[in-house]
Order: C-alpha cells, then structure tokens, then sequence
C-alpha cells in the first residue's frame, strides 16, 4: 500500500494560517495533496516541512508553489529538503507544455498553401528526376563498360522472382472469384459459357498487370524508398556522390530497370494464373471441364488482348520505381520521413498506375483493340 | 538522511553476480560480477564491443541473460515477476545514447510521460509545472519545453532525455555516453550538470562513457570491462596502480594524460585561488 502525503491547517499569530505538511512528498505521495492544497485561497504565514517524512523535487516543488501563492515562510530543518526547495525555486517557468499552434484561421490557408507549393515542387522535382534518369541512360549507352549488371540481375531477383509465389496465389485467387461471381450473374441469361470469355479476357487485358502492379508497387515500390531512403540518412548517398560514384548509375537505374522488365513478366505470369484459378472453380461450380476452359480461351481470347496487358506493363513498371526511387531520394530529415516517403511512393504509384490504365482502356478501344 | 527516506533499501543498489551474456556463438559477458554503491557515481569504462551498452541493458531488463543474476533496488531483475517489475521501473531513470525521446511529442510532453503512465492522479496544472522545472533543471532554456526533438540540438536533446529520466525523482540514474557526440564546452557543462543534480537528488549514477575527462571529473569509481568481464573496479588512481594492458594504455595514453593533467591544473587553480 502506498503512504499518501497529507497536511494540517492550524491557526497563526495574525489570523493568517500555518499549513503542515505530512507524509511523503515525493513524486508518489503528493498527487492528491496538491489539489487539495490549491483549493487554499488565504493569506498563510508559514508552511511547515518538518513532520515530513521524506521529500523529492516534486514534494518540494508543491511547497515552493504553496508558498509563493500564498506569500508564507517555509519551515524545514531538514539541510536537503532545503537544498531541493532552492533547486526547484530557481527552475519554475510558466510556458505551456504544449507546442505553440496558431488559430484554425491562420492553419487551414497556411496548409491549402503548403499543399500547392508541395505540389508544384514536387513536378518539377520529378520532371527533373526523369531528366536526371535519361542523361544517366545517355552516359551508360556511350560506355556501355560502367552498367552495373550484378545490381541489375539482383533487383531483379528481388523485383520479379521472389515476388512468384505472392503474385501467383494472388492472381489465382482473383481469378476464382471473378469466374465465380461472373458466372452467378452469367447463369441469369444462360449464358455461363461466357465465364470463360469473361475470365480470359479480363485476366489478360486488365487484371494481371493491374494487380500485378499494385503488388509490385506494394513489395518493391515501398523497398526502393525506404532503402534509398536509409541509405540517404546515413550518407551512403552522398559518400558516393564523393568518391565519384552516379547514385542515379549505381542505385536507380538497376531498380528502374529491373521493374521494366519484370512487370511484363509478372504481368503475363499473374494472367494465366488467373485463369486457371478461373478453369479450376468452373469445373467445380459449372461443370466446365478443366481442359475445355483452357482450350475455349485460346479460341476466344484474341492475341491482341495479350498484347494490350504486355504493352501496358512496362509503362506501370517504370511509374512504380520512378515514384519509389523519386521518394526516397527526397529523404532529407529523419527515419520518419522514410516512413512518411515509403507510404507516398506506394500511393503514389498505384494512382498513377490507375490513371495510365484509363488512359489506356480509351487508348485502345479508339485504335480498335477493344 | 537516506535512511529515513528510503527505508527499505540496500546499500549497494545494482548488485550483478556471474553474468553470462552471449548473441549466437559470440560471448560477450562471462561471469561478469559488478557491485555499485549507493549514492556514487560509477563510470564504466572499455574498449568498443565489450558490452558495456549490453551490460546496462541487461542491468534494466532489456536485454535478458544467458545466466547470472542482477538484483536491482533489492529486486531481482533476472526473476522478476510482472509487478514487481513495474514498481521498480519507476525508481530509475535512463537516459540513451541518443536522448531517445518521443518524435512527436514536444520536450515538455516527453517529461510528462512516465508522470501519466505511474501516477495518473497528478493533475494536470502540477503535471505541467512538473514537467517544466523538470526541463529546467536540467539545463534546458526556458523556452525548450514545447519544442519539438527535431527543434534541438544534439546537447539539448541529452538535456531533454536526461530531464524525462528524471521525471519520476529516480534513486537510480543510467546514462549511456552521455558525453558523446557533444563539444569539449557542452560536455563539461553536461559533466557539471551530473555532478549537480546527483548531488542535491542524491543520485546514484551508472554512467557508460569513453570520455576521459567525464571519469576525472565526476566519477568516483571507475569500472573497467575487459575479457567479458569486470576486470578491475575502483578510483583512478588505484587503477593506475594495476599492471593491466589495457588499463595501462587507457590511462596512460596521450588523452589519458592530458585529461589528469587538465584535471590535476584545475585544482591547482583553485587552490591558488583560494590561498
């Protein structure tokens, strides 16, 4: 059980009071105490620390302060409770803990104007970044010797073949639920057969490299920025930049790279996945044989479609490592801003894959591969 | 004084015996035996790698040993059960390498912390203030206290972990280098600070440095660790007496000297002065 520190209110010559503090005043004791001392409005002549028990800074903190308000005398005889009393004495301040935060008047244009100002540095940084990339691309064509071909096949160890198993189960899986779903809507006109157009089509157009992008932005995109990030926050960045090392040669482009031409990869990988997630739940659910889904989708899935997820890919690829590597070479501060830029470059990536991708839906239905 | 105040406690506050501690096949801590006394400040000293961070962590229950046992405050850390281990957190205060404080709170808030966490019946006006000469007393400008971490410099984030280590009036101080990272004028400024506060809260101070002058300034004894274990313990000068390798090299390298020296000048000084 805990002591509590308590206190006695006794009259004075003058008719000012003396307050006797008892008990421990330490840090433990005191909590009730203070309140109830605070609630004392007179004039006191005399606080009293003797009977107590023991004392820390903050027991000594609320006698000082009882003291002040009141305009009393401290009683102690005590040679620390008084070395203490002095300590406290000369460190009282009266700023608010909290830090200072202008009126909702002032925060919400001052934030609108911050976003802007975000907004328009942040183009021009990438734009500048992208620039950055091609020169490095220029200087690597004309000495071809100085590519990094170890980074590269690393990232794309990292990039592609570690990501097989994730993408696979993935794209399996969406593949049963769109073949599922598909074919209970389907079943409403007889039509079920065209589960299989419906699965085929999709998968291959839009749905693997769609998915395979989120992924990929979600595993690697959200890697390349928090490395690059870290390694700025060490200065491995900059101890490069010293020794004569390109950071955009040696970090970025291999990662850049690597995403390219893995996402087609992962892309037609994460399709045929997804259909056989497709035959697999049709021969359970619509009595479709395995191998006649499969046969029926070489005949109604045209090769173009193929095409469109291919030509798609590459463009989703370069945005995802563009975003991550672009976010976290602009890690300046602290590890929460890798943790911050992380986030922003996986958001980031996958927006700008959706966007390109409504851009391409329109693309190619207007040049007639719809 | 002590005994009145804190009745039941020991005079040796941290008590290590045999201490094993290893990571994989590497050994760092064999039989390790380390005694501090109450009301001292204790340096510990050794070369980089042999464990005096893992020392202090396995001291204040971070890090759990292979064998050994360590008795804090009377406790024991290395069979401590769930209760136990609360009450004794708040009788000691630590202060890492790098302040350790919290990102998003200001340095005011951050002193507030173990206040809410072990003794959320303080109310908030004395909570504020607490917090406030807190920060003030140890060494902060006034204005530090609703300042963010990232605001400071990396000798007023000491100060600022150092016033959160002391938010409790902890009987147990651990500062791990205090010193390190800071300027020749911040560290003897922080070096006094110690001396001070361990003085008028009668601290008892486990103080990890590589800061020779930090050891002949305001160490009373120094630990030294070599060979996985506590070699010698003891004043300065009875370290110097030793016929250890290491001892002999620490000491009586170039910095070694020219801190006794700027130490042995000091009180030279003074004593010119005084006559």
């Amino acid at each position: 059980m805990r002591q509590l520190a308590g206190y006695t209110l006794a009259d004075g010559e003058g008719g000012a009071q003396i307050v006797t503090l008892t008990g421990p005043l330490t840090v433990a004791g005191v909590g009730g105490l203070d309140t109830d001392l605070r609630a004392i409005s007179g004039p006191l002549a005399k606080v009293d620390l003797t009977p107590a028990t023991a004392i820390d800074t903050v027991g000594a903190w609320v006698a000082w302060r009882l003291a002040r308000d009141t305009g009393a005398e401290i009683v102690c005889e005590n040679e620390e409770t008084r070395r203490l009393i002095d300590a406290v004495s000369r460190s009282h301040g009266d700023r608010s803990i909290a830090a200072p935060r202008p009126e909702l008047v002032e925060r919400v244009p001052e934030a609108v104007g911050d976003l802007v100002v975000e907004v328009g540095e942040g183009s021009v940084g990438v734009i500048g970044f992208f620039g950055a990339i091609l020169v490095s691309c220029w200087h690597l064509v004309s000495a071809p010797s100085r590519f990094r071909g170890k980074a590269l096949i690393r990232q794309l160890e990292l990039v592609g073949v570690s990501a097989l198993a994730i993408i696979g189960l993935m794209s399996f899986l969406v593949g049963i639920v769109i073949a599922q779903q598909g074919a209970v809507q389907l079943q409403q006109f007889g039509a079920e057969v065209y589960t299989v157009n419906l699965t085929g089509r999709l998968a291959m157009r839009e749905l693997g490299v769609l998915m395979t992008a989120i992924m990929v932005a979600g595993r690697s995109g959200s890697a390349f920025a928090a490395q690059i990030g870290t390694m700025k926050l060490t200065e491995e960045v900059d101890a490069m930049r010293t020794i004569g090392v390109s950071p955009i040669e040696a970090l970025i482009i291999p990662r850049v790279l690597a995403s390219v031409i893995m996402m087609p990869l992962l892309g037609f990988y994460a399709a045929v996945l997804a259909i056989i997630g497709g035959a697999f739940i049709s021969q359970l659910v619509l009595d479709i044989p395995f191998v006649t889904f499969l046969l029926r989708i070489q005949e109604v899935v045209p090769v173009r479609d193929l095409w469109v997820g291919l030509i798609k890919a590459p463009f989703f690829g370069f945005i995802i490592a563009m975003s991550g590597c672009y976010q976290g070479m602009m890690v300046k501060a602290n590890a929460e801003e890798v943790g911050l830029r992380t986030t922003k470059a996986v958001v980031q990536a996958i927006f700008m894959v959706i966007v390109l991708d409504a851009f391409f839906a329109v693309f190619f239905t207007k040049v007639g591969w719809g | 004084m002590s005994e009145t105040f804190l009745p039941d406690d020991p005079q040796h506050p941290i008590v290590v015996e045999n201490l094993r501690n290893s990571f994989g096949d590497h050994v760092i801590h064999e039989g390790l035996s380390l005694t501090v006394n109450r009301g001292e400040i204790l340096g510990v000293v050794g070369g980089s790698g042999t464990g005096k961070s893992v020392l202090m962590r396995s001291i204040i229950g971070l890090q759990v040993p292979d064998d050994g046992s360590i008795t804090v405050l009377g406790r024991s850390i290395t069979d401590a059960e769930g209760d136990e281990d609360i009450d004794i957190r708040a009788r000691w205060g630590v202060l890492f390498q790098g302040g350790a404080l919290f990102s998003t709170l200001t340095v005011g808030e951050n002193v507030e912390v173990p206040l809410k966490e072990f003794y959320p019946e303080i109310a908030e006006q004395l909570r504020h203030e607490i917090a406030q000469f807190k920060v003030m007393l140890s060494g902060l400008p006034r204005d530090a206290v609703n300042k963010y971490p990232a605001e400071l410099s990396g000798g007023m984030k000491k100060r600022a972990g150092l016033a959160r280590a002391l938010a409790l009036d902890p009987e147990l101080l651990f500062l791990d280098e205090p010193t390190a990272g800071l300027d020749p004028i911040g560290a003897a400024a922080f070096d006094k600070l110690t001396r001070a506060l361990q003085e008028t809260l009668g601290l008892t101070v486990f103080l990890i440095t590589h800061d020779l002058d930090t050891l002949y300034e305001i160490c009373d004894r120094v630990a030294v660790l070599a060979d996985k274990k506590v070699i010698a313990v003891g004043t300065i000068p009875e370290l110097l007496a030793l016929d250890h390798p290491w001892i002999q090299e620490y000491f009586n390298g170039p910095r070694g000297r020219a801190a006794r020296d700027a130490q042995h000048g000091a009180r030279h000084g003074a004593n010119q002065k005084v006559l």
